[in-house]
C-alpha cells in the first residue's frame, strides 16, 4: 500500500476504535505499523487450506451456571469510581447535537 | 526466612510473629524501591488490617502469614488497581480477583501491587504511565515484562513470592531476566476472573518465586476450578508437592532446533550449555524434535492479542470507571479520553488490533492467524507424545538496557519469540535460573502437555537440585544511583 494510502487508512481506523492521535503519532504509527504488518504477511506463505479456526485452546463450550439469585456489589460500590454521576445513572456527555 | 519453608519452620517453632516477617520485608521494600521501583502501591492500612484479621484464623492454613506482591492487573478490593495505565490510575476496584479471594483465605497477606507495562502490553516493563521498573542485577537494564514488578521485587528479596499474568511470556522473560523462576500454568487451570483482560484467550495467572516448593505452594491455592470465569477449566487439582524429589531418570526432553538456532545469543548459548550437562547427570534423554510452525507464532500472536486487546480495551470510555476527559459531544469525549488517558503501546496494538479485525482485512490477518494457531497447537500435540518435555532458552538475549528497544516495536516483539508458542498452544512452561553471564542472569524455559503441572515441577525440581540459585541475592546498588 502506498505511504499516504495506509495513513488514511490509520486515521480511518483510529476513528472506528475511537482513539485520537496527534499529527506526530500519526506519522510515527503509520511507519510503525506498515512494517510490522508487512512481518505478519509471511504468514500468507503458509497453506492452511484444510486447517480449521481455532480461536481457543480448551475444549469447553457452553458453560452454564445454576442461575440463582446472589448478592451483588452495592449501589454505591458501582458508582465510586464513575466520573460523573446524577441520581442513579452515569452522566455523559450530549449525544445529539443541539438545533 | 527468605523462602516460604524458612519461614513456616520459624512460624511452627513460634520463632517469629507474623508482623516481625512483614517488617522484615517492608524494610526490604523501602531500601530497594528508590533504585528498582517494583512497586505501584504499597497500601500500609490494608496491610495492616490483613495482620490484625490473620490473628482470628488457623494458623496451619497453607499461606499463613505468607507476604505477597501482586501485579497491579489484577483486582485487589480496597486496594488501587492501575493496570500501570493513566486511564486507570484512581480505580479502586469494588471486589477482589478469585485469586486473590484464594490467597488471603490461605492466609497470605498482600504486600503491594507491582509495576507492568501498561495493561501488560510490553516486555521491558518500560511501557507503564508511572515510570519503568530497573532490573535488581543492574538498574540501568530493564527486567523484562510484562510483569517486570513481581519479578524485580522478588528477585531483590523484596518478597519470597509474587503473581504476574502471562499472555506471550510476560510471567516467564521477568523470571528469566531478573533470575527468579516464573510459571505460566495451562490456559485454565487458574481463574481470570479479576485479572483486568488483555487477550482473553492466551492470559493466564501464575506466580514467581525463588524455589519450585515455593511456586508449588502458590499454584496448589490459586488452581481450580471458578464459575465466574466461563474459560476456567472443571480439570481436577493434584497434589502439586506429590512428585517433587522423585526421579526423571530415563525421560525424554526435547530439543526443538527452531528454538535453539537463529537469534539465539552466543552468551545466552554459553550459559544455557551447562545445563546439558545437568541433563546428562539426571539421566534424560535429549530427544531432537522439530515444530515447523513456531517460526510464524511471533504473527499469529501480534494478530490474535491485538484484535482480542482492541476490544477487551473498548470498555474504557471515560463513562463507568476511569480518567475522562470532557468534550462538547460523546464520540468527542470518548476519543479525547482514550487518546489521552492510554499510552502509545496500548493505543498501537488497539489500531493494530481494530485493523485486523476490520473489513476486508479479517479473513488475511485474524482468520488466517487462528489456522496457524492451530496448527501450532498440533505441532505441539504431536511432539508431547514423543517427549515429557521440550527445552528452550527463555529468552534469546541477555536483559538489555532501559531505551534500547522502546522505539523499535518490532524488535521488542521479537524478545518474545522463545515464550509466545507456549501462550498460542495453551501449555504449561516454567522459566528456571540457569546462570549467569557477566553478572546478568540467563533463563531456560521448560514447557510440558496440558495439565501436567505436576509433571513438570518435578522436572523443575530435579534440575533445581543440580542448579539451586535460590541463595544469590544481587546486591543493594550505591546510594544516589537512582
Amino acid at each position: 500500500m502506498e505511504k499516504q494510502d495506509f495513513k488514511n487508512q490509520l486515521k480511518k481506523t483510529a476513528h472506528l476504535a475511537r482513539l485520537y492521535l496527534t499529527p506526530e503519532e500519526e506519522e510515527l504509527f503509520s511507519r510503525q505499523l506498515q512494517s510490522i504488518l508487512d512481518y505478519f504477511n509471511k504468514l500468507q506463505e503458509l497453506d492452511t487450506t484444510n486447517v480449521e479456526s481455532m480461536a481457543h485452546v480448551l475444549p469447553l463450550s457452553n458453560v452454564w451456571r445454576e442461575d440463582e439469585v446472589r448478592k451483588s456489589i452495592s449501589k454505591e460500590e458501582i458508582f465510586m469510581n464513575a466520573p460523573e454521576v446524577e441520581e442513579d445513572g452515569f452522566k455523559i456527555p450530549r449525544i445529539l447535537k443541539r438545533e | 526466612m527468605r523462602n516460604l519453608k524458612e519461614i513456616k519452620d520459624l512460624y511452627n517453632k513460634n520463632e517469629l510473629k507474623v508482623r516481625e516477617l512483614i517488617d522484615f520485608y517492608l524494610k526490604k521494600i523501602e531500601e530497594w524501591e528508590p533504585f528498582i521501583h517494583a512497586f505501584l502501591t504499597v497500601p500500609y492500612e490494608e496491610i495492616e488490617k490483613q495482620i490484625n484479621e490473620l490473628e482470628k484464623k488457623p494458623k496451619d492454613l497453607p499461606l499463613y502469614g505468607i507476604p505477597i506482591a501482586i501485579k497491579d492487573n489484577i483486582l485487589t478490593k480496597n486496594i488501587r488497581t492501575t493496570c500501570a495505565s493513566k486511564i486507570l490510575e484512581n480505580f479502586i476496584p469494588p471486589y477482589d480477583a478469585t485469586i486473590i479471594r484464594r490467597l488471603k483465605d490461605n492466609g497470605a497477606i498482600i504486600i503491594g501491587k507491582t509495576n507492568l507495562d501498561e495493561f501488560a502490553m510490553g516486555s521491558s516493563t518500560e511501557n507503564s504511565a508511572f515510570g519503568p521498573t530497573k532490573n535488581p542485577w543492574d538498574i540501568e537494564r530493564v527486567p523484562g515484562g510484562s510483569s517486570g514488578g513481581s519479578a524485580a521485587c522478588v528477585s531483590a528479596g523484596e518478597i519470597p513470592v509474587s503473581i504476574g499474568s502471562d499472555t506471550g511470556g510476560s510471567i516467564r522473560l521477568p523470571a528469566s531476566f531478573t533470575g527468579v523462576i516464573g510459571l505460566k500454568p495451562t490456559y485454565g487451570l487458574v481463574s481470570r476472573y479479576g485479572l483486568v483482560a488483555f487477550a482473553s484467550s492466551l492470559d493466564q495467572i501464575g506466580p514467581f518465586g525463588r524455589r519450585v516448593e515455593d511456586v508449588a505452594s502458590i499454584l496448589q491455592v490459586i488452581a481450580g476450578h471458578d464459575p465466574m470465569d466461563s474459560t476456567s477449566s472443571p480439570y481436577e487439582i493434584p497434589d502439586y508437592f506429590e512428585n517433587l524429589g522423585k526421579s526423571v531418570k530415563g525421560w525424554k526432553v526435547g530439543f526443538p532446533e527452531e528454538l535453539w538456532q537463529k537469534g539465539v545469543s552466543e552468551e545466552v548459548l554459553k550459559v544455557l550449555d551447562r545445563s546439558f550437562d545437568v541433563f546428562k547427570d539426571l539421566g534424560v534423554e535429549i530427544v531432537k524434535i522439530s515444530l515447523p510452525s513456531v517460526e510464524y507464532a511471533l504473527s499469529v500472536y501480534y494478530i490474535i492479542a491485538t484484535s482480542e486487546a482492541s476490544s477487551n480495551l473498548a470498555r474504557y470510555d471515560g463513562v463507568k470507571y476511569g480518567y475522562r476527559e470532557e468534550a462538547e459531544d460523546l464520540i468527542s469525549m470518548y476519543k479525547n479520553t482514550r487518546g489521552h488517558g492510554f499510552g502509545s503501546e496500548v493505543k498501537r496494538r488497539i489500531i493494530l488490533g481494530t485493523y485486523a479485525l476490520s473489513a476486508g482485512y479479517y479473513d488475511a490477518y485474524y482468520l488466517k492467524a487462528t489456522k496457524v494457531r492451530n496448527l501450532i497447537r498440533r505441532e505441539f500435540e504431536e511432539a508431547f507424545k514423543k517427549v515429557d518435555i521440550i527445552v528452550s532458552p527463555t529468552s534469546p538475549i541477555l536483559p538489555f538496557k532501559l531505551g534500547e528497544k522502546i522505539s523499535d516495536p518490532l524488535q521488542m516483539y521479537l524478545t518474545d519469540i522463545m515464550t509466545i508458542p507456549v501462550n498460542l498452544a495453551g501449555i504449561p512452561a516454567i522459566s528456571m535460573p540457569a546462570g549467569f553471564y557477566n553478572n546478568l542472569p540467563v533463563g531456560i524455559q521448560f514447557m510440558s502437555t496440558f495439565f501436567s503441572e505436576n509433571r513438570l515441577l518435578q522436572f523443575a525440581y530435579a534440575y533445581q537440585e543440580m542448579m539451586d540459585f535460590s541463595d544469590k541475592y544481587p546486591s543493594l546498588p550505591q546510594k544516589e544511583r537512582a
